[in-house]
């Protein structure tokens, strides 16, 4: 039984919870004593839409295991896991053989994504049907890392979820503006010599699945929105009732286009850091609505990958330690936003789009899974050592507020900002 | 100076230094013994991972002359095809003994990567990254133009016009750079495809027609060699038009004033980029370059070896 005492949940009451067998039995004045939570934050657990594990096949990067962990650490209960693992999650054998070893961890609930196209190809839809049907009753088909580019194609994949109110995550990005594409275009890739990936190659893939998320009556999620023209076709399509969700990055949030003078791969990822005009409408766009949360986009690569010239390096970096983190700073610091949004932006919208019912609610009766946010104190990156890679860009920075603990089915996977190692 | 990678690395002062030293080592190269002892005993690496006789050979004579011991590795014979990384490669050469590694490598940022990255503690000379910087190409231009147009010790006043294929060269980009901060007004003019966006910002400005830039009287008028080698299969080029609006043909030669100085990086597309006849103009000033790019070398390679300044 956990008893956490005196916390502040994100409508600003200050509540005892009493936590038994996995469930919350109790909200309230509690006589008994428990975990002083005095001063800190209490949210429904962090639920993470984006996350790449790299299990199986790149296991020298990432493990569900390792992956749980730095979940755990990030405050996150749930993590959904991208489909592109080698082979890839494009059938119940792969998506059941990850959502077990999850299991087996035990330290968050892992959702795994399923493929839309067989092998990421773009070329035949996956047997959609089939993982919606498996264990791990998959809602969310992403072939993230590559784009639907297909317009019939993604339009069979938008008809194909539908059956079964199921979402389909699109990695925005034409591939035909896209080729060799190192960095955001524009005067500093000029100046760096490095191929441009431009803003419209976003845009008009979020306008074209908009228009057949319409025309289908089907759901439509946009991973890692980048621009601000991106976040004005997301308005537009919200506006005429369009079912589109979108997430951002913490970093394209907080990083900018910048860090690439410095040549380090610890900064290339796809889509690519732009400016702090995209930064501010980004996060207008979050404050306003227009993107409904926040996805890591937690990208580990093993040393090699990233130790290298910036054009043969890999892209992607770390996120699930510092997104809370970021989050915390940019949304509440900043006074753009409040608990109540940060816990929708990190929970409660994530674990919708994801059809994952037990995570997004701290209410008697439900599953207990909770993150204790202390607002106080700091974190740098040398704490944020979970994941089996270190590709982490925040490298030199440092950020006020940091996870607590982490209950997951009512038990600590953190406690006092220890991990737990294992079941 | 440990390394030179950028024009970015240099200040105004140290820029000049820079051309001061070349110019007085230039004189080494017209003496009957042409060698001095100042790297007698420092081990010179070329590490080059594309193809370029021209510029290999002229470090190699820079470092020769400054009584260097000069390796030639070949990256593309050797191990790059058996997948070695270039930080595997660097380390190698280290271990045996370079002091300098200079390179030419086709991805942007290469040099930037040997010299920061805490691979190896050898200095580094960047001969060209990707689409990036040639910054010893810049130097040599900019001793070139101050030998031609007297303009005391910085370029102060000249105005220097880039023509062609920008956005696949380095050479541009140091240039711009280089000579924008040795107080040049720098030009560019381009077709549009090859116009990469934003190229204002590094300090040039921006023409849409040769014919409009010349009508401004440059003093520098620089061509670049059209690198069709590095074209996409999406950037339409025809011979036919890039001749006719872009080439420093016989017309637009007989605009050019008396004094102008004609520049070409080589190796030359006689017939594109430059006609024939202004390659043989006598306003053409691209052998003396291809000297200065020796004395220029000389004083690079002295600076990052040496940690001081010959003048």
């Amino acid at each position: 039984m956990i008893i956490l005492k005196n916390l502040t949940l994100s409508d600003g009451s200050i509540q005892d919870i009493r936590i038994d067998a996995g469930q919350i039995v109790e909200i309230g004045r509690i006589a008994d004593s428990g975990t002083d939570c005095t001063d800190l934050i209490g949210l429904s657990g962090f639920v993470d839409p984006h996350t790449h594990l790299r299990e199986p096949g790149f296991e020298a990067s990432e493990t569900v295991f390792s992956g749980s962990k730095a979940a755990a650490a990030g405050g996150y209960t749930a993590i959904c896991a991208m489909a592109n693992t080698e082979p890839v999650a494009d059938n119940s054998t792969v998506i059941e053989r990850v959502y077990d070893a999850g299991t087996e961890a035990g330290l968050c609930f892992v959702q795994p994504i399923g493929a839309v196209t067989k092998g990421l190809k773009g070329l035949e839809l996956a047997n959609i049907q089939d993982m919606s049907r498996s264990r791990a009753k998959v809602a969310m088909f992403s072939d993230d890392g590559m784009c639907v580019h297909d317009e019939n194609l993604m339009r069979q994949a938008l008809l194909e979820v539908k059956k079964f109110g199921g979402v389909v995550a699109q990695h925005a990005q034409e591939p035909s503006l896209t080729i060799g594409a190192q960095m955001n275009q524009g005067a500093v890739a000029t100046e760096l010599g490095l191929t441009g990936w431009p803003a419209i190659a976003e845009e008009q893939i979020i306008a074209r699945d908009a228009q057949l998320a319409e025309e289908t009556g089907s759901r439509l999620h946009i991973c890692h929105l980048t621009t601000g023209g991106g976040v004005e076709v997301v308005r537009w399509a919200k506006a005429k009732g369009i079912q589109i969700t979108a997430e951002v990055t913490p970093h394209h949030l907080l990083l900018t286009e910048d860090l690439v003078r410095t040549y380090d791969p610890v900064y290339k990822v796809n889509p690519p850091l732009r400016t702090a005009d995209d930064n501010r409408a980004l996060l207008a766009g979050l404050v306003d609505g227009t993107i409904d949360m926040l996805g890591t986009d937690h990208a580990p690569h093993s040393g090699e990958k990233k130790d290298c010239e910036w054009e043969n390096a890999a892209f992607g970096m770390l996120g699930l330690e510092s997104a809370a983190s970021i989050l915390h700073q940019v949304l509440i610091q900043s006074g753009a936003g409040d608990w109540a949004l940060f816990e929708n932006i990190i929970s409660k919208r994530p674990a919708k789009l994801a059809g994952l019912n037990n995570h997004g609610f701290i209410k008697v009766g439900d599953q207990a899974n909770i993150t204790v946010f202390n607002p106080h104190e700091r974190i740098g990156v040398a704490e944020m050592n979970q994941s089996k890679s270190n590709n982490n860009p925040y490298l030199g920075l440092e950020f006020i507020g940091r996870v607590q603990h982490t209950i997951y089915q009512g038990q600590y996977t953190m406690i006092d900002q220890l991990v737990r190692d294992q079941k | 100076m440990k390394h030179l990678i950028s024009i970015r690395d240099l200040s105004r002062g140290s820029a000049v230094a820079l051309l001061d030293s070349a110019q007085q080592l230039s004189q080494v190269n017209q003496r009957a013994v042409k060698s001095l002892p100042a790297l007698r005993g420092k081990t010179v690496v070329n590490l080059f991972y594309e193809n370029s006789t021209r510029t290999r050979i002229s470090f190699e004579i820079a470092a020769k002359r400054l009584s260097a011991d000069v390796i030639n590795f070949d990256a593309q014979a050797s191990s790059i095809s058996k997948g070695e990384s270039l930080k595997d490669t660097a380390q190698t050469l280290e271990a045996l003994g370079a002091a300098a590694i200079i390179v030419r490598h086709p991805m942007s940022g290469a040099a930037h990567a040997l010299a920061n990255r805490g691979w190896v503690s050898a200095s580094i000379i960047n001969a060209g990254d990707g689409r990036h910087e040639h910054p010893t190409q810049a130097l040599l231009d900019a001793l070139t133009i101050r030998q031609l147009k007297l303009s005391g010790s910085d370029l102060t006043g000249v105005k220097v016009l880039i023509v062609g294929d920008l956005d696949h060269s380095r050479v541009a980009r140091s240039n711009i750079l280089l000579l924008s901060l040795l107080g040049a007004t720098v030009s560019v003019a381009g077709p549009a495809e090859l116009v990469p966006e934003g190229i204002a910002a590094m300090g040039a400005k921006v023409y849409k027609s040769f014919d409009e830039a010349l009508a401004e009287q440059p003093d520098v008028v620089m061509m670049l060699r059209v690198q069709l080698e590095r074209m996409q299969k999406n950037e339409d080029f025809t011979t036919r038009d890039y001749v006719k609006n872009w080439s420093l043909d016989q017309a637009r030669l007989g605009q050019l004033g008396k004094e102008t100085v004609i520049m070409h990086p080589g190796p030359m597309n006689r017939g594109l980029e430059i006609s024939n006849q202004a390659a043989n103009d006598p306003r053409s000033a691209v052998l003396r370059q291809v000297e200065n790019g020796l004395a220029v070398r000389m004083a690079v390679l002295h600076r990052v070896l040496s940690g001081e300044v010959t003048n």
